[in-house]
C-alpha cells in the first residue's frame, strides 16, 4: 500500500537534487577555458525515472510465478547529462553563461522546494489518517 | 547524495577563485617593480583553471563524471618587460636602463571583478544547497 505513497514527487526530488549538483558544477567552472556547460533534460529524465516513457507504454517484465518481485519502482536512475547550447559562447571555448545558470539554479531551487512541500503534505495527510482524529 | 556534492564543487571553486585573487593582488602590488635584468624582473602571474574530471563508476551514471574546478598551475606572462632609461636608479644596468614589470593593471582589475563575482555566485550556491538540505532533513516535521 505504501510502495508508491509519494508518487512522482520522490523521483522528482532526487532528479532536482542531481540537477542542483550539475548546475553548481557549471557555475564552479564559469572561468575554466574550454569547459562546456551541462544540464539534464528534466522532462525526459523524470519520464524514464517514473517509468512513464512518452509515446509507447513501458515494457513490462514477464512474471511466471506469483513469488517473483514486481517490476517497476526500482533503483533511481540518474538523468542523462547533455551539453547546453550557448546563446553566445566565449572566445576561450567556455559555454557557461552565468545569468542563464543562475536562472536555472533559482528555478531548480523552487522546484525542489515544491516537491518537498508535496511530500510534506502527503506525510501530514497520512499522519492525520493514522491518528484518526 | 547530490546535494552534498554541491559543497565540494562550489568549495573547489571558492578555492580556485581565492588563488586567482591572490595572484591579482601579487600582480598589482608588483606593478611598479623594476629590475636591471630583464630575466629577473617581476612578471604577471595567472592561474590556469581546469575542470576536475573524476572517472564515473558507471558509464551510464553521469552523476560524478565531473566535479568542481582546480588550479592546474600558475603561469607567468611572456609579454616583454618595458625598458626605461633611468640612470639614477640603483638597480639600473650599465647603460642606465631598468626593466618594468609587465603587469597590465587594467587586465588585473577586470580579473579581480570577475573573481569577485564568481566567488559570490558560488557562496550563493552553497547557501542554497544548505537551505535545501536542512529542509530535506526536516521532512515530515
Amino acid at each position: 500500500m505504501f510502495e508508491n505513497v509519494f508518487g512522482i514527487h520522490e523521483p522528482a526530488l532526487l532528479l532536482q537534487g542531481q540537477r542542483l549538483g550539475v548546475l553548481a558544477n557549471n557555475m564552479a567552472n564559469a572561468d575554466t577555458p574550454g569547459y562546456k556547460a551541462r544540464d539534464i533534460d528534466f522532462g525526459a529524465a523524470l519520464a524514464s525515472a517514473s517509468g512513464v516513457d512518452s509515446g509507447e507504454a513501458p515494457l513490462a517484465l514477464a512474471r511466471t510465478s506469483a513469488a517473483h518481485l514486481a517490476p517497476g519502482a526500482g533503483e533511481f536512475a540518474p538523468g542523462e547529462l547533455k551539453y547546453r547550447n550557448p546563446y553566445q559562447a566565449s572566445l576561450d571555448g567556455n559555454t557557461v553563461e552565468m545569468a542563464a545558470e543562475q536562472a536555472a539554479f533559482a528555478e531548480n531551487n523552487v522546484r525542489y522546494q515544491a516537491s518537498l512541500g508535496f511530500i510534506n503534505g502527503r506525510i501530514a495527510e497520512l499522519q492525520y489518517a493514522i491518528s484518526g482524529q | 547524495m547530490s546535494l552534498f556534492n554541491v559543497f565540494d564543487i562550489a568549495g573547489s571553486a571558492l578555492n580556485a577563485q581565492t588563488i586567482r585573487l591572490n595572484t591579482t593582488a601579487s600582480n598589482l602590488a608588483n606593478s611598479e617593480s623594476v629590475d636591471g635584468d630583464p630575466g629577473k624582473v617581476y612578471r604577471a602571474r595567472h592561474p590556469v583553471f581546469q575542470t576536475m574530471m573524476e572517472a564515473p563508476d558507471d558509464s551510464s551514471d553521469g552523476e560524478d563524471a565531473v566535479a568542481g574546478v582546480r588550479v592546474l598551475g600558475i603561469v607567468q606572462s611572456t609579454t616583454e618587460p618595458l625598458k626605461r632609461y633611468d640612470p639614477n636608479n640603483p638597480v639600473a644596468d650599465k647603460d642606465g636602463y631598468v626593466y618594468m614589470s609587465n603587469v597590465n593593471a587594467i587586465e588585473e582589475m577586470t580579473n579581480m571583478i570577475s573573481a569577485n563575482r564568481s566567488f559570490a555566485t558560488n557562496v550563493e550556491a552553497i547557501n542554497t544547497a544548505r537551505d535545501l538540505l536542512l529542509k530535506t532533513i526536516a521532512m515530515g516535521h
